[in-house]
C-alpha cells in the first residue's frame, strides 16, 4: 500500500536513525556518569585524595569493564523501549480505573517487567562497583576456618537489598512513566540546537533524578521493612542459602537505619534513574528535531516525500506532527519556501501545494470543532436527557450526517474544499488516531452512552464512521449555535421531534426488551454508585476529559500558526492570489472554532489550571495544551485581522461571523 | 565629530514643546491657553504625588511596631529560616549563644562568616549582586530615577488606542479614550513594577514585571469592571529569577522573554502553558534589559557587566558584544529590525550595529552580523548661548526610543541630578534609513518649568507621523505629536497631509547631518 510504504520511508530513514543516534550519545555519556557514580559511592570524607586515586585504579579493572558492558546493553535496551513505546499524543486516563487498566495492560506490563529486570542488572553493576560488603551474593557462614565448615553459604543481605532496590526502582520508574505520560514526546515552542537543549535541561535532569531516587528509596525501605522477608525466604530457598543468625537482619528498624546503606541505595537509584533519564531526554531531543520537508520536488519519485503529500497522507503520527511543525516554521521564517507554497503548478496553473496544505489544516481544525461541539452537547445533557437506545440513535445520526455531510465546513459559501461525503470519510479515517485518547473513557460504566459513542474509535466499516457530529449540530452550525437555546442534544431524538426531521425516526422506536435492559442497567449503576470504593475508582477525574479532548492539540496549534502566517505573508507575497479564494473558509473555520473553544472553557474544570509539577521528567505540557490552543487561536485571528484590516469587510461571510470579526477588528476580543 | 552643537538652542524656561509641524518644533509659552489646549486631550493625565496612597513603611520595618516577646529557640529558628533562609537561621543561632551549645553557635558563626566571605567575593566579581532589589530595579530600569518616579512604567497597546501605566503605589491603570472605565489592577504580588508590556496580537493580555515574579493580566476590554480580580492574572515565577527588570513580547505574540540581574539565564516563557526555557550563557552575571526587534528576528539582551548579547530568535543562538567602558544601558531597533542603536553607560555616544539578513536563497540559521559598532552620534555636553544665559545640555543617555515609522529618534539624556541647571532633557533626531543611515538634528522636547522627563515611549501606530508620550517627574503625562509625511507609508491623495498647516520656511542649515554613513 502506498501509505504504508510512505510511512515506512520516514520511520526507516529518519526516526530509526535519530533513535540510533540518541542511543549512541547516551552510551557515550555513560563513562562520565559512571565515573561520577564510582567517586560518589566510594568517597570517604577522611581520605579524599586516596579515594580519588583508588577510584582511578578501580575504573580500569576488569570487573568494572564487564559491568560497563552490561550497562551499555541496558542503555541500548532502554533506548529501544523508548523507541517502541513513545507517542506524540499523550494517553490521558479519565478515571482511576482507566489508569489502573493502563498500568495492567499487557503492553505496559511487558515494559514494566523489562525495566524491572534491567533495574536488577544495573543494581548488580552498582553492587560490584561499590564493593566491600555489597559485592557478593553469598559468603561462607562461619568465618575464620573455612576448611571444616560444610560449605554452608549464607545470604549477603546487603547485596540482596541492593538488587531488590534496583528492581523496585525500575518498576516504579515504568509505573510513574505510565502515570505521568513519560513516553509522551513533547514538542518545544523554542527551537534550539540539540547540544544546547541538552545542556540546558541537564541540571533539571540531575535534580529530578536525585529527588525521584530519594522518594523511591523511601518507599522501598518502607516496603522492605514490612514485606522484605518474603523475597528473602524465597531466594534462600532457590539458591539453597542460609540466613546468618549472628548478623542483624536488615528488615528491622535498626538494620535499616544504617546511614551508609541508605546513602548507597540512594546513590545507586540516582545513578540508575539518571542514565535512563538521559537516554529518554536524548531520544526526545533527537526525535523532535525539526525535519525540513521539500515543498515540491522536481522528481516524481520524491513526490510522496513533499510537504503537501506528507501532510495529507495517512501515516504515522510522528510524521504528521513533524510535517505540521515544519509547516509552522516555514510559514514563519522562510520566504523562499513560502513562494513555493503560493506557486502554481506548471502545466495547468493550479495552486496544488496551497490547496493541499490549507485543506489539511482546515480539516484538522473543523475536526476539533466538531469534537468540541459533540463533547459540549454530551456534557450539557448529562443526567437530563438519557438516550434510550444507542443503536437506533446511531442509525439516525448516521443517516443525517451522511446526507448533510456535504456542507460540513460551516461556510455559507461552498468552497472547493470537501465537496463530497467521500472526502469527509477519508478525513475522519485520517483523524481517527486523533480521537484515540478518549478510549479510556469507555471503561467507565458511568459514561453516558452518548459519550461512549462519541469516544469509540471510529470504525471504518460502520455506517456511522463519517463524522462524530450529531444531526442537530449540522443543523445548528450555520447559526453558530450560540443563539439556540433548545439544548436538546444528540442523546434523545424523540425529545424534540419537530426539530430534527429525520426520515428514519419512526423506525428507531426502541423495543420493550431494550427498554427493560436499559432499566436494569440503570438500577445496577445506581446500586454501584453507592459504593465508595467503586465510586472512587470510576469517578471521572476533574479536567481529565478536557485534557483528553485537547490531547493532540499540538497539531491544531501548528495548523493555526501555519495558516495564519501564510495568510499574513500572502498579503504581500502571494502573486497569483491563491490564498484569497480560501480566505473566507479559513476565517469562518477559525471563528467557529473560537466560539467552540470559548464555550468549552465555560464548562466546569475546563479553565482550571493544572498544578505545576516542579521536578518530574514527565512533561506536563500536554495538560496545558488547551490554554495554548486558545491563545494561539486568538493570536491567529488577530494576525489575519491586523494584516488585512478593513479589507476583510469585502469578504462574503455570514452576519454572525461578520459581527464576530468586527470585534476582532476593533480589538475587543 | 558631530555633536549637539548642531541642535537649535533649547527653549527658554517656561516654554513647553507642543508639537512638530513642517519640520519645526512648535512651543507654547507658559500661558494658560496653551496648557489648556494640551490638557484638553483626553489622554493627557496628571498624577500628583499627593493623590497616591503610598506604603509608608515596608513590611520588614513593621517589626519595630510590635513589642518584643520571647519565643522558644525552635520558634525563632523556624521564623528565621522562613524569613531569611540559611543565612537567617545561622545568624539566629549565632546570636542566641546563651541558649544553644557552644559548639553549635561557634560552628554556625564560622559557617556564616565563610558564606559572607564567599558572597562578598562573588559580589566583588559582580557588584550588582550586593544591591537590594529596589536599588537594582532603580539602577537597571529604563526609567530615569525609577524609585522616585510617580509613573514607573508605561505601555501603549500595539494595536488598540489604549495604554497601561504603573504608579508608585504598585497599582496599574488602563486608560482607553473610547471607554469610560479605567480598570485598576492590583495584586498581592504586584510590587515594584519595573516594566509593563501588552501582548501583541491580543486585546487583553498585559505582562507586568514585578519584584518577585511576572504577572500576565487578562483584562477583558469589554468588561465594565474597574477592579479586575486577581484571578485574572497569571503568575509566572521561577526560583532565582527575581527581581524582573525587563520583559519583551515577541512581535508575533507567542513568546515572552524576561530578564533579572540576579539570574544569569534569560527566561523564554510560553505564557499559555506557563512553562519556560532558560537560556544561559557564560559571562555577564545577569540580564538587565531586553528589546525584541520589531521583525521578531533578534533580541537584544544586555548584562550588568560590559557585555551584551544579540540573540537570533530562530534557533536561539547569540552573538557576544563586549563593550569597552560600561554596560549597555539602552537600545532600540529600527522598524525593519536591521539596525540596532545602543548606548553604553559612561559614554556619551550612540552606537549603531547593522544586521544584514542572510541571502534569501541560503537557508542558514545564523545571520552574519557586523564586526564592530559604529558611532553615529555624540551627545557630550554642549553649551548654548541663550538670552537667559548659557545652558549646558548633554551627557549620559538613559534611554532611547525609535518611532515605528523609523523617522524620529528620541533620546532621554540623564542630565545631572546634583546641578540644578542641568535637568534631564529629550533630544529628538530625525532619522533616515534609506539609502544610507542618517541622523539629523530636530530639537529638544521640554516640559513645563521644574518638570524632568522620566520615561519616553512612542505610540505604535499614529496616523500622522509620530506621537511621543512623555512621563514627567511631576506626575504629568503628555503626548507630543510630530506631524510629518512618512516616506515608507504610501499616502493616497492629499488627505494625509499634516494637520497643523503653518507654512514657515526653515533656515537653510536644515541639512546639516550629525552623521551619515557616506561621511564616515
Amino acid at each position: 500500500m502506498f501509505s504504508a510504504e510512505q510511512s515506512c520511508w520516514f520511520v526507516r530513514k529518519v526516526i530509526c536513525w535519530r533513535a540510533v543516534a540518541s542511543i549512541a550519545w547516551a552510551v557515550l555519556l555513560l563513562p562520565p556518569i559512571t565515573a561520577v557514580f564510582v567517586i560518589l559511592s566510594r568517597f570517604s570524607l577522611l581520605h579524599p585524595i586516596q579515594t580519588v586515586s583508588e577510584c582511578l585504579t578501580f575504573l580500569t579493572s576488569a570487573s568494572v569493564i564487564f559491568s560497563f558492558i552490561l550497562l551499555c546493553g541496558v542503555i541500548i535496551m532502554v533506548g529501544f523501549l523508548n523507541l517502541e513505546y513513545y507517542t506524540v499524543i499523550p494517553t490521558i486516563a479519565c478515571s482511576k480505573i482507566a489508569l489502573l487498566g493502563q498500568l495492567l495492560h499487557p503492553r505496559h506490563f511487558v515494559n514494566s517487567l523489562a525495566h524491572c529486570i534491567m533495574g536488577i542488572i544495573v543494581a548488580w553493576c552498582c553492587a560490584i562497583t561499590i564493593g566491600g560488603r555489597y559485592e557478593a551474593v553469598a559468603y561462607p557462614c562461619t568465618p575464620g576456618d573455612g576448611a571444616d565448615s560444610s560449605h554452608q553459604m549464607c545470604l549477603n543481605e546487603y547485596h540482596f537489598i541492593l538488587l531488590l532496590a534496583g528492581a523496585f526502582v525500575g518498576l516504579s520508574h515504568s509505573m510513574l512513566g505510565v502515570i505521568y505520560n513519560m513516553n509522551y514526546v513533547p514538542f518545544h515552542t523554542v527551537q534550539q540546537y540539540k547540544y544546547l537543549r541538552f545542556k540546558g535541561s541537564l541540571p533539571m535532569l540531575v535534580k529530578c533524578s536525585a529527588t525521584q531516587a530519594l522518594y523511591s528509596v523511601r518507599n522501598y525501605i518502607v516496603l522492605y521493612f514490612f514485606l522484605g522477608y518474603i523475597p528473602k525466604a524465597w531466594i534462600c530457598k532457590t539458591l539453597n542459602l542460609h540466613l546468618n543468625s549472628s548478623v542483624h537482619p536488615l528488615d528491622s528498624i535498626a538494620g535499616l537505619l544504617d546511614l551508609n546503606l541508605l546513602y548507597q541505595l540512594w546513590v545507586s537509584a540516582g545513578f540508575l534513574l539518571l542514565t535512563w533519564h538521559v537516554t529518554l531526554l536524548l531520544f526526545r531531543i533527537f526525535v523532535t528535531e525539526v525535519y525540513s520537508f521539500a515543498v515540491q520536488s522536481s522528481f516524481t519519485e520524491d513526490a510522496h516525500q513533499c510537504l503537501p503529500k506528507v501532510l495529507t497522507g495517512k501515516q504515522s503520527m510522528i510524521l504528521k506532527f513533524l510535517a505540521l511543525q515544519d509547516l509552522a516554521l516555514l510559514s514563519q521564517h522562510s520566504p523562499l519556501r513560502r513562494v513555493e507554497v503560493f506557486s502554481l503548478s506548471q502545466p495547468g496553473g493550479h495552486p496544488h501545494n496551497w490547496n493541499a496544505i490549507s485543506k489539511e489544516c482546515l480539516s484538522l481544525l473543523s475536526d476539533l470543532t466538531q469534537r468540541l461541539i459533540a463533547y459540549h452537547d454530551t456534557v450539557a445533557t448529562n443526567g437530563r436527557a438519557k438516550s434510550l437506545s444507542t443503536g437506533s440513535e446511531r442509525k439516525t445520526s448516521s443517516e443525517t450526517s451522511v446526507t448533510s455531510g456535504t456542507d460540513d465546513l460551516m461556510s455559507p459559501r461552498p468552497t472547493f474544499l470537501m465537496k463530497t461525503p467521500a472526502s469527509v470519510f477519508a478525513r475522519s479515517i485520517v483523524g481517527s488516531p486523533l480521537t484515540a485518547p478518549f478510549t479510556p473513557d469507555l471503561d467507565s460504566p458511568f459514561a453516558s452512552p452518548a459519550l461512549r459513542r462519541l469516544t469509540a474509535p471510529p470504525d471504518p466499516f460502520s455506517p456511522w464512521s463519517g463524522t462524530v457530529q450529531s444531526p442537530h449540530i449540522m443543523r445548528r452550525v450555520p447559526k453558530l449555535w450560540s443563539t439556540s437555546t433548545d439544548s436538546q442534544v444528540n442523546g434523545s431524538p424523540p425529545a424534540s421531534p419537530a426539530s430534527v426531521p429525520s426520515p428514519k425516526q419512526e423506525q428507531s422506536k426502541p423495543s420493550l426488551l431494550a427498554q427493560f435492559l436499559q432499566n436494569r442497567k440503570e438500577q445496577v449503576k445506581h446500586f454501584l454508585a453507592k459504593r465508595v470504593l467503586i465510586m472512587y475508582l470510576f469517578n471521572k477525574l476533574p479536567e481529565a476529559s478536557s485534557q483528553a479532548l485537547f490531547a493532540d492539540s499540538q497539531a491544531h496549534i501548528w495548523a493555526l500558526e501555519g495558516l495564519s502566517y501564510l495568510v499574513q505573508a500572502s498579503f504581500s507575497e502571494d502573486q497569483f492570489g491563491v490564498v484569497q479564494t480560501a480566505l473566507p473558509s479559513i476565517l469562518s473555520c477559525m471563528l467557529v472554532l473560537q466560539e467552540a473553544v470559548d464555550r468549552h472553557f465555560k464548562l466546569p474544570h475546563a479553565s482550571s489550571k493544572p498544578v505545576r509539577s516542579a521536578s518530574s521528567l514527565g512533561d506536563s505540557t500536554h495538560k496545558t495544551l488547551r490554554f495554548a490552543l486558545r491563545a494561539t487561536l486568538k493570536t491567529a485571528i488577530y494576525r489575519i485581522t491586523t494584516t488585512f484590516g478593513n479589507h476583510l469587510n469585502a469578504i462574503q461571510m455570514s452576519a454572525e461571523h461578520r459581527k464576530r470579526l468586527q470585534q476582532f477588528l476593533e480589538n475587543k476580543e | 565629530m558631530c555633536s549637539l552643537a548642531l541642535f537649535p538652542a533649547p527653549l527658554p524656561a517656561g516654554q513647553t514643546t507642543l508639537c512638530e509641524s513642517n519640520n519645526e518644533l512648535l512651543s507654547g509659552g507658559g500661558s494658560t491657553e496653551d496648557r489648556l489646549k494640551q490638557e484638553s486631550s483626553p489622554l493627557s493625565l496628571y498624577f500628583p504625588r499627593e493623590s497616591l496612597k503610598l506604603h509608608c513603611r515596608t513590611e520588614s520595618s513593621s517589626k519595630a511596631a510590635f513589642l518584643d516577646h520571647s519565643e522558644t529557640l525552635w520558634m525563632r529558628s523556624a521564623a528565621a529560616w522562613r524569613d531569611g533562609g540559611l543565612t537567617g537561621l545561622l545568624d539566629e543561632i549565632t546570636n542566641s549563644n546563651t541558649e544553644v551549645p557552644k559548639w553549635l553557635s561557634v560552628s554556625s558563626g564560622f559557617t556564616l562568616a565563610l558564606i559572607r566571605w564567599f558572597s562578598s567575593f562573588h559580589g566583588s566579581l559582580f557588584p550588582h549582586l550586593t544591591m537590594s532589589s529596589e536599588d537594582m530595579l532603580a539602577e537597571f530600569s529604563q526609567v530615569l530615577n525609577w524609585s522616585d518616579c510617580v509613573v514607573r512604567a508605561f505601555a501603549w497597546h500595539p494595536h488598540a488606542d489604549k495604554f497601561a501605566l504603573a504608579l508608585l503605589d504598585d497599582s496599574i491603570k488602563i486608560y482607553n479614550p473610547k471607554s469610560a472605565t479605567t480598570p485598576t489592577l492590583k495584586h498581592r504580588l504586584q510590587k515594584s513594577v519595573a516594566a509593563v508590556q501588552w501582548k501583541p496580537l491580543c486585546a487583553s493580555a498585559l505582562a507586568v514585571a514585578c519584584q518577585n515574579c511576572l504577572l500576565v493580566w487578562h483584562v477583558d476590554p469589554c468588561s465594565l469592571s474597574t477592579r479586575p480580580s486577581s484571578g485574572c492574572a497569571q503568575v509566572l515565577s521561577q526560583p532565582g529569577h527575581s527581581p524582573v527588570t525587563s520583559i519583551a513580547w515577541s512581535p508575533s505574540g507567542s513568546l515572552l522573554v524576561s530578564a533579572s540581574p540576579m539570574d544569569t539565564a534569560m527566561m523564554v516563557w510560553d505564557v499559555a502553558a506557563e512553562s519556560c526555557v532558560p537560556l544561559q550563557r557564560v559571562g555577564g552575571g545577569g540580564v538587565t534589559f531586553l528589546s525584541w526587534s520589531p521583525d521578531g528576528s533578534h533580541v537584544l539582551a544586555s548584562t550588568p557587566s560590559a557585555l551584551f548579547r544579540v540573540w537570533e530568535t530562530r534557533m536561539w543562538t547569540c552573538e557576544r558584544w563586549p563593550c569597552v567602558k560600561g554596560r549597555c544601558q539602552s537600545g532600540c531597533w529600527s522598524p525593519d529590525g536591521s539596525r540596532l542603536l545602543f548606548t553604553v553607560q559612561g559614554e556619551m555616544v550612540i552606537y549603531a550595529l547593522t544586521f544584514t539578513d542572510s541571502p534569501a536563497g541560503v537557508p542558514t540559521c545564523t545571520t552574519k552580523g557586523p564586526q564592530a559598532a559604529a558611532v553615529v552620534a555624540d551627545l557630550s555636553e554642549t553649551t548654548f548661548n541663550t538670552p537667559d544665559g548659557d545652558i549646558m545640555v548633554g551627557g549620559e543617555i538613559q534611554s532611547l526610543a525609535w518611532d515605528p515609522t523609523g523617522e524620529r529618534l528620541a533620546v532621554l539624556l540623564k542630565g545631572d541630578s546634583q546641578a540644578a541647571d542641568r535637568p534631564a532633557v529629550i533630544a529628538m533626531f530625525k532619522t533616515r534609513t534609506t539609502p544610507v543611515f542618517e541622523l539629523l538634528p530636530c530639537g529638544f522636547v521640554q516640559g513645563e518649568a521644574g518638570a524632568e522627563a522620566r520615561l519616553i515611549q512612542f505610540h505604535p501606530n499614529f496616523q500622522h507621523g509620530a506621537l511621543l508620550t512623555v512621563c514627567w517627574s511631576s506626575g504629568r503625562i503628555t503626548h507630543v505629536p510630530f506631524y510629518f509625511l512618512s516616506t515608507s507609508v504610501p499616502h493616497f491623495g492629499l488627505g494625509g497631509s499634516p494637520s497643523l498647516p503653518r507654512p514657515q520656511e526653515r533656515p537653510a542649515d536644515f541639512n546639516q547631518s550629525l552623521f551619515t554613513e557616506l561621511a564616515s
